[in-house]
């Protein structure tokens, strides 16, 4: 290597371009920024308020009068229809497609034991793959290997849904709504489930031992966790609009246990927009940031105008003024 | 010429008894009290000279010489080097972990090897790094181990053998510029009455030579054969670690001889000057005094491994704080709601983190995994990065080409790499002035004799320009010497005359003054090469032509070149063929140049035998160079407590004269009523020189009769006779009887060259807030005029000065003193604080009496506080104890990180007391 530019190397005396703030520099920045930032907030904003949103709490009110005061014993009752029906009514109108949520709340599917309680290797391979242990204590039942094994699958989430507008069902596309990489790459084409829910005790919904677990779309949306006790996941689209004063009767199948420990249940209908759903997040930090900067900049030009000070002056340095003072 | 001073030099340096030139230095002391205290406990070893064979079996087998100074050996290397890493706490907590993960898997969130891996890779580098560096102590003892020395085998040969075979009780034989192998009792020497010069640099940094004197019952025995039937037995104290004392008994031929640290010689200081001594081992090397002295530096722990401790701790009680919490809410939970939550079925299958049977239980399981699953927080390699990134700086200094000496083609030389970091959070600066500022090459430059100035042919101009800058003095006079004034000379004297006119521009001034300056520089040894003598620059017909000896009053002058070329301690040591000169050693520079000066006057020193100093003279009568035999009688050596130096001598009439010189005002205080007459025309030549920034010495004489100096004599030599501590004392009396009723001669002024670049330097410390302080021993005038010229006072400074006012001195009592250099402070620091508003940064210039009292506990404070608020500070007459004291008190007080500068000896206790040392070149005890 070249022994001068090794030299400077060492010593740090390579050319190099430091950027100075000057006064001007740092106010157009500033400036420059707000100016960015403000529009794209605004839009953000505009995009995330034409989402058409309806959420509807089901949980306690398809409980029967009856069974009020002790929803659990409802809930557990495997004798009793769990038939209920809602009316929604459309404020706005919504153009299809329209996504359907379930959203849980007060549900830790973020708890270290429920996470691991899984065997990913199964997934994909099904029987083929023995080592299961990573699923307790959902592993075997009857002595066999539980396919899909593991706390999660276990507790799948089986709450159905059937939309009628007027007279006419709804149709509800209920494909792809998983990723498209779970199904291909992580859920096996060829392992189909077997021995599922055939415990003591019961979890959550069952699965039709007939169709692949790359196809099981229901389980494969339950099965990519959540990481806040609140969270949606989509279980369908409406593939036609809905118009303003449409009402919506959804026929649901309340089997899903949240009472135990006082979670929720809601059903969510929702449009999207460019920028996804209903979201004003990142419109607000948008517009936020960019006041803030603007803000910033003018009181950087105030300061500088009302004490302006020359470039580089070294009697301002903290030393200096310290070796008088102190 | 030429060739009989070199004859009679070489014959009188092997004759000369120098035991009687130093009064101070080179006396035996007594006994008596020491010597009943050998062969109790402490005091019990035994040496058989000569019979080293006695010595490979016990009770008086000793170690023998092979040193070790490594940290461990093979075997210990592993358990102590581990022993080290963990004492870290980040290591420590990290072996915990693995620990942790390896006996319990269960517990670990993580597998054991990302656990293990990175631990074992860290502590790998650092016992890696110290077993290099273990490995490279190791190849240096080899080396010292296997130097060779001369061992007397038996029959008064003498054959080579390595250092680490020799044994106690070896007759060695050491030649001229040889390191001792071991501590030895000086047996004879070259000289005929057994001297020898030793350079302890190694052990006390100090490059002055020291005398050592063998016994006078073993002076005979200077030859190889006399060793054939030698025998004794020694006695002395057991091995310990004090350089400076030593109580041994010789039994020799029946007889027993008491010794003292005088006969005795250490290890790993040099033969100098002497062509040979022969010695006896006493003690070998573990039980040598410089090993039992080598403590290991206390590792000077800098700052940021001291933050990076606490760092850690915070760390890791945030970590401690973290996991707590974790595992409180985690039992929390556990404890009340778990069973509810039923899809995590906790009721079965029973996992002890989060067995709601036993909620504590499961916390504390929670609580252990926490810590270690969230243990990435502590940095395992931060040590190791640091480390290497130090080791790296210190590679990166010592090959920077800009500190790269090319005249002794030196690289720098980083002693530790713990303090790189330091360098850049200095905030003080302590440096001495001579040898640093300046080159400690003294020119000869201005005398004013009988009140005549000389030398002083650009008088005017010099003066004048000098009250600004010395720098421009010297750009001055080169263009004025200049056989070579070229334009750009003459432009820069422009220059220099424009600025005394502008005061506006002076800082600017200093600033092309100091870049002009570095290139001055390098063409003024080459003119000088050409016309000037090194040590001389000094331009006066009337003294250099011999104008002078038709003037009327040539016996002061002719006396005043006599002090110059007899009274001091060196010794020409070579000729120069051509020219007929003679080069000259000494203890100090200015007394070389000196001498030089007195060679170019017609005083040539030709060559000092025992006892007499010869002269070639220029006669003032006939203008004819004659030789003059001069008897040295006495050497009242200088010390930087009296501060003088005299030497009677008797010349060849028999007449006795006392030659002194000192400083000037010691030498005023000493002054005859008839002595004074040119005092005041000096006085007035002493402080234009001293402004100038030159170093002065006043010489004066006295004509002593016989019977006075025999009466003193008596006097004296029962001084040099006690012992004890008061000998220094009484030895300081008696000189002072004899130098009295002095008549001075004159004053001489010689030049402190700056070294290259210093004001620049000084400027740019001083504009990024660097607060320098000048310690000097110098006086107050030259002090000031030194701080002009290396830009370390500056117009637009406000100037304190503090000083003891005449009253307050002249009182001489303590409490006065302190109340008036309390006044003095508490007036100065409201200055400083009432002109705060106004820029101008404040100048402290201390004098050493003041700076004595401010320095008492009672005042310190109040004098740090004052000084710290100052940008640049001089301390005048600073001895080297008060240096190494401010250092500290500054330390102390500020709790800021200070560098000391300094080249000298008296700097040491300075350098090793500042956070950082940076010694020049040759130093010792650097840290």
């Amino acid at each position: 290597m070249d022994a001068v530019a090794m030299y400077q190397f060492t010593q740090q005396s390579l050319p190099a371009c430091k950027p100075v703030l000057t006064p001007a520099w740092v106010t157009t920045t500033f400036f420059l920024v707000g100016a960015l930032f403000i529009p794209i907030g605004l839009v953000s904003l505009h995009a995330s308020h034409s989402v058409v949103e309806i959420v509807d709490r089901y949980d306690s009110e398809c409980v029967p009068d009856l069974f009020k005061s002790n929803k659990v014993v409802y809930i557990k009752d495997m004798s009793i229809h769990k038939n209920c029906s809602r009316h929604l009514k459309v404020h706005k109108h919504m153009k299809a497609p329209i996504f359907i949520y379930y959203q849980l709340d007060n549900y830790y599917q973020n708890h270290r034991r429920y996470v691991k309680s899984r065997s990913d290797q199964q997934l994909l391979h099904g029987l083929q793959h023995n080592d299961t242990s990573s699923c307790t204590p959902e592993e075997s039942s009857n002595g066999l290997p539980i396919v899909p094994c593991g706390l999660i699958a276990w507790s799948l989430f089986n709450d159905t849904y059937s939309f009628s507008r007027g007279t006419h069902k709804l149709r509800v596309n209920r494909k792809n709504i998983a990723w498209k990489s779970d199904r291909n790459h992580k859920f096996g084409k060829q392992v189909y489930p077997f021995n599922f829910q055939n415990g003591t005790l019961i979890g959550g919904g069952k699965l039709d031992p007939n169709i692949p677990l790359s196809d099981q779309e229901d389980l494969i949306v339950w099965m990519r966790t959540a990481a806040l006790p609140s969270f949606r996941k989509l279980y369908g689209r409406i593939e036609e609009d809905l118009n303003v004063d449409d009402v919506v009767v959804v026929n649901l199948l309340n089997n899903y246990n949240t009472y135990s420990f006082g979670g929720t249940k809601k059903l969510v209908l929702s449009t999207s927009s460019w920028l996804g759903g209903r979201n004003n997040f990142l419109g607000m930090a948008y517009t936020s940031v960019g006041f803030s900067s603007i803000l910033v900049a003018f009181v950087f030009l105030l300061l500088h105008v009302r004490n302006p000070r020359p470039y580089g002056d070294t009697s301002c340095i903290s030393w200096n003024r310290k070796s008088i003072s102190s | 010429m030429a060739e009989t001073s070199s004859g009679g030099k070489k014959k009188g340096k092997g004759k000369v008894k120098w035991s009687k030139l130093y009064t101070f230095s080179c006396l035996r002391p007594s006994f008596d009290t020491d010597q009943q205290l050998l062969g109790q406990p402490g005091f019990s070893r035994v040496v058989f000279c000569n019979e080293s064979r006695l010595h490979h079996l016990k009770p008086h087998k000793y170690p023998n010489n092979y040193i070790s100074t490594t940290k461990y050996n093979v075997a210990t290397f592993l358990p102590k080097a581990l022993f080290e890493q963990f004492r870290r706490v980040a290591n420590l907590y990290f072996l915990f972990a693995a620990v942790l993960s390896l006996t319990l898997t269960s517990l670990a969130p993580f597998s054991p090897a990302s656990m293990v891996a990175p631990l074992v890779f860290v502590v790998g580098i650092s016992m890696l790094k110290e077993a290099l560096e273990d490995w490279h102590r190791f190849l240096q003892d080899l080396n010292v181990n296997s130097r060779k020395v001369m061992v007397h085998t038996g029959n008064g040969l003498f054959v080579e053998k390595a250092w680490k075979a020799l044994c106690v009780g070896d007759v060695v034989k050491i030649n001229k510029n040889e390191y001792f192998p071991s501590d030895l009792l000086l047996l004879s020497s070259s000289y005929e009455d057994g001297l020898c010069y030793v350079e302890t640099m190694n052990l006390d940094g100090e490059t002055n030579l020291k005398v050592k004197r063998c016994l006078e019952a073993t002076l005979g025995l200077d030859e190889d054969s006399d060793f054939q039937k030698f025998k004794s037995t020694i006695r002395c104290e057991d091995p310990n670690a004090s350089l400076y004392t030593f109580v041994g008994n010789l039994d020799f031929e029946n007889q027993s001889y008491p010794f003292g640290p005088c006969q005795v010689l250490l290890r790993d200081s040099k033969l100098r000057n002497t062509d040979y001594v022969f010695g006896v081992v006493i003690f070998t090397g573990p039980d040598t005094k410089v090993v039992r002295n080598s403590t290991r530096p206390p590792s000077k722990r800098s700052r940021i491994e001291r933050k990076m401790d606490y760092v850690i701790y915070v760390l890791f009680s945030i970590l401690v704080f973290i996991s707590l919490v974790n595992s409180v809410g985690s039992t929390l939970y556990t404890d009340s709601d778990s069973f509810k939550w039923w899809y995590l079925r906790f009721q079965e299958h029973k996992n002890p983190f989060f067995n709601p049977s036993k909620p504590l239980y499961s916390g504390f399981l929670q609580f252990v995994r926490a810590l270690i699953l969230y243990g990435y927080l502590i940095p395992i390699s931060l040590y190791v990065s640091i480390e290497l990134v130090k080791v790296l700086q210190a590679m990166l200094i010592n090959k920077d080409l800009q500190m790269y000496d090319e005249i002794s083609s030196k690289f720098v030389e980083a002693r530790t790499s713990n303090l790189n970091e330091e360098l850049g959070q200095v905030e003080m600066i302590l440096s001495d002035k001579t040898g640093t500022l300046t080159c400690n090459q003294m020119e000869f430059r201005k005398c004013s004799i009988e009140g005549i100035s000389y030398g002083g042919d650009m008088n005017e101009v010099d003066i004048a320009a000098s009250k600004r800058m010395n720098i421009d003095v010297e750009r001055y006079r080169f263009s004025l010497d200049g056989s070579d004034s070229t334009g750009r000379s003459l432009e820069m004297f422009e220059f220099s005359a424009a600025d005394h006119a502008s005061t506006e521009k002076d800082v600017l001034g200093h600033e092309q003054g100091a870049e002009n300056l570095g290139t001055n520089d390098s063409r003024i040894p080459a003119f000088r090469k050409e016309s000037m003598i090194k040590g001389f620059n000094f331009r006066d017909d009337q003294l250099l032509n011999k104008l002078w000896i038709y003037r009327s009053n040539v016996s002061d002058m002719v006396m005043f070149f006599r002090v110059m070329a007899l009274c001091h301690t060196g010794i020409p040591v070579d000729d120069d063929d051509q020219t007929g000169k003679v080069m000259y050693e000494a203890e100090s520079p200015e007394e070389v140049c000196f001498l030089i000066a007195a060679q170019e006057f017609g005083f040539k020193f030709c060559r000092r035998s025992q006892s007499v100093m010869v002269l070639s003279e220029l006669d003032p009568s006939s203008g004819l160079e004659v030789e003059r035999k001069y008897k040295l009688l006495n050497l009242l050596e200088f010390s930087s407590s009296r501060k003088r130096m005299s030497v009677i001598v008797s010349d060849e009439n028999g007449q006795i004269f006392l030659l002194c010189k000192g400083a000037d005002n010691i030498v005023f205080d000493r002054l005859a009523d008839n002595g004074r007459t040119y005092q005041q025309a000096t006085t007035m030549h002493l402080l234009s020189y001293a402004e100038d920034g030159l170093r002065t010495l006043v010489f004066a004489y006295r004509k002593v009769e016989v019977n006075v100096y025999e009466r003193w004599n008596s006097t004296f030599t029962k001084a040099k006779a006690t012992m004890g501590p008061q000998r220094e004392e009484e030895l300081e009396n008696a000189a002072a009887i004899i130098e009295k009723e002095l008549i001075l001669l004159g004053a001489v002024a010689v030049d402190d060259k700056l070294q290259d670049g210093v004001p620049e330097c000084i400027d740019r410390l001083a504009q990024a807030g660097l607060k320098i302080w000048l310690l000097t021993g110098d006086k107050m005038e030259t002090a000031v005029n030194i701080g002009y010229a290396c830009s370390l006072l500056r117009h637009d400074m406000k100037q304190l000065h503090l000083s003891l006012s005449k009253e307050a001195e002249t009182s001489n009592q303590v409490k006065v003193m302190k109340e008036d250099i309390l006044h003095q402070i508490q007036s100065s620091y409201d200055m400083t604080i009432d002109e705060k508003n106004k820029e101008a940064p404040f100048a402290l210039v201390v004098d050493g009496k003041a700076l004595e009292i401010a320095l008492r506990s009672d005042t310190r404070d109040q004098f740090l506080q004052l000084a710290v608020s100052c940008a640049s500070v001089i301390c005048c007459r600073v001895s080297p104890k008060q240096k190494a004291f401010i250092t500290r008190s500054v330390k102390q007080h500020t709790g800021k990180t200070t560098l000391a500068i300094g080249d000298g000896a008296n700097d040491v206790g300075m350098i090793q007391e500042a956070d950082i040392g940076v010694g020049i070149s040759g130093m010792e005890g650097m840290q």
